[in-house]
């Protein structure tokens, strides 16, 4: 058995799957990181909240979060959620991946909210209450305006890692990147998919990485 | 000479903790309408924490703060509507970096007063003039020099047309050669009969602006009296020392 058809032979013959694949892989990590932002930023509330009780809880769900693998928790969620909650068993499969990434990702962005939102010097904040600004006119006029400057990059990185982590949805027949890999695989094309499958990850990676960092450059000359 | 008898702020046996660290151990001051009262004393012994807890930046641990004949530390009081009556100028200034000089000024008066933006900016302008920042109007502030935004902070705060002002040592993070302009705006604004309460390493003009002067030492006023009673004959020996370091 030799090493079969090219790199080149299969993107010309696959390229339509892998199209597919890469779409995806870039949609479910935008579904992850904008709704993951949502969930994230109340969490972030919670997690700055002068309530102890809240503190704890928020500090629970983020450790659990970040401290157990992606792999397990789409795992958990794809079995257990069907099992837990009857009413959601009509519900696509991919869903329950989704819920996954999602919370997983509200995890890390609520760090990434809370990290901005500290990194605002607090004499901001004494100032604004000093001429007798509400908590939440402080909070949207001064911090968060300053804040979004670190926020936003974070973000985008947060993003750029979803594109990798995204991979693990591949095991539960998502189709994304990864995913395309067990499709070929069928066609006895083993090797070839994955250096394809790395080269696509690579490239989408680089780019983004390097769109942040304009964007970073633009924040920093507004300082 | 200003009538001198309608207490603005009072406080009772003020008491302040952090952790362990007893920082205030019971100030019990009046403060009337008018008055100029510079607060000295040596470093860690707590005018900063006595100056904060006036406008509750800093939440007592006991006694009380009473501002208006209103106790500020009761759960009950509108903060927010009584912090407005009592501006505060920072060593660090803390203007915002994100807003422009007159955006600077006219955010807390359109936010919470309900000035219209019209009549903000035009008081904005008529104090940006008074301290001679009239042509920085559209700037923004990591364009101005310390003592530019010092100014900007002060005027920031008369925006809210306060009946106290609160400086926390205003020309400690200055050049040198930047002291002068603001503690000239200072003084005009004590002359103006502004209330104001100075916590200052500037003896000299510490003597010549106070009504009155409290030295604070290790969380207690040790000594209050006009300047000259504290300057040329003070009684408490902590005093004495402390004088006999910082004038030459
Ligand atoms: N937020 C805080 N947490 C813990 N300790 C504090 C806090 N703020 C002040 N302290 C402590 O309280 C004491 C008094 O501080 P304070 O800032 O009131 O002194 P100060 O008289 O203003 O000194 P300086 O002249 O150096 O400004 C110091 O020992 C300081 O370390
Ligand atoms: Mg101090």
């Amino acid at each position: 058995m030799g090493l079969g058809p090219g790199l080149l032979d299969v993107l010309r013959d696959y390229y339509p799957i892998f199209l597919r694949g890469m779409v995806g892989t870039l949609k479910y990590a935008f579904i992850a990181v904008s709704l993951g932002s949502i969930l994230g930023a109340f969490i972030a509330l919670i997690n700055l909240s002068k309530s102890k009780a809240l503190n704890t809880l928020g500090a629970i769900y983020v450790n659990v979060l970040r401290g157990t693998p992606l792999l397990v928790q789409m795992y958990i969620a794809y079995f257990f959620i069907p099992i837990a909650i009857p009413a959601l068993n009509s519900v696509s499969k991919e869903v329950y991946v989704l819920i996954a990434l999602i919370l997983n990702s509200s995890a890390y962005v609520s760090e990434i909210i809370r990290g901005g939102i500290n990194s605002v010097d607090k004499g901001q904040t004494e100032a604004a209450r000093s001429l007798g600004m509400t908590a939440s006119h402080t909070m949207t006029k001064i911090v968060l305006p300053q804040a979004i400057k670190n926020i936003l990059p974070a973000l985008a990185n947060e993003y750029i890692a979803m594109i990798k982590e995204t991979s693990l949805a591949g095991t539960f027949m998502l189709y994304e990147l990864m995913y395309t890999r067990t499709l070929l695989a069928n066609k006895f094309l083993v090797w070839q998919p994955l250096f394809i499958i790395a080269a696509i990850y690579l490239v989408l990676t680089l780019v983004l990485s390097w769109g942040v960092r304009s964007m970073e450059k633009r924040f920093s000359v507004s300082d | 000479m200003i009538e001198k008898n309608e207490v603005l702020i009072e406080t009772k046996d003020l008491r302040k903790n952090f952790g362990d660290l007893q920082v205030l151990k019971g100030i019990s001051e009046k403060i009337y309408r008018g008055e100029v009262m510079t607060i000295i004393g040596p470093s860690g012994g707590g005018k900063s924490t006595f100056l904060r807890c006036l406008n509750m930046l800093e939440e007592p641990s006991g006694g009380q703060v009473i501002f208006e004949g209103v106790v500020l530390d009761a759960k009950s009081t509108d903060l927010n509507r009584h912090r407005q009556k009592i501006g505060m100028v920072f060593q660090q200034f803390n203007v915002f970096p994100h807003l422009t000089v007159l955006e600077n000024i006219t955010l807390a008066p359109t936010l919470e007063l309900g000035v219209s933006k019209e009549d903000a900016e035009k008081e904005a302008l008529e104090l940006l003039k008074m301290v001679g920042l009239e042509e920085k109007v559209h700037e923004y502030p990591r364009k101005l020099s310390g003592g530019q935004k010092q100014r900007l902070a002060i005027v920031r705060a008369l925006a809210m047309h306060p009946d106290v002002m609160l400086f926390d040592e205003p020309t400690s993070a200055l050049d040198p050669e930047m002291v002068k302009g603001v503690l000239d705006v200072i003084q005009d604004l004590a002359e103006s009969g502004m209330t104001c309460v100075i916590v200052t390493h500037e003896m000299g003009f510490a003597k010549q602006i106070s009504d009155r002067i409290l030295f604070i030492d290790d969380g207690i006023v040790a000594e209050s009296g006009t300047p000259e009673e504290l300057f040329e004959h003070p009684q408490n020996p902590r005093t004495k020392d402390f004088l006999s370091k910082v004038l030459y």
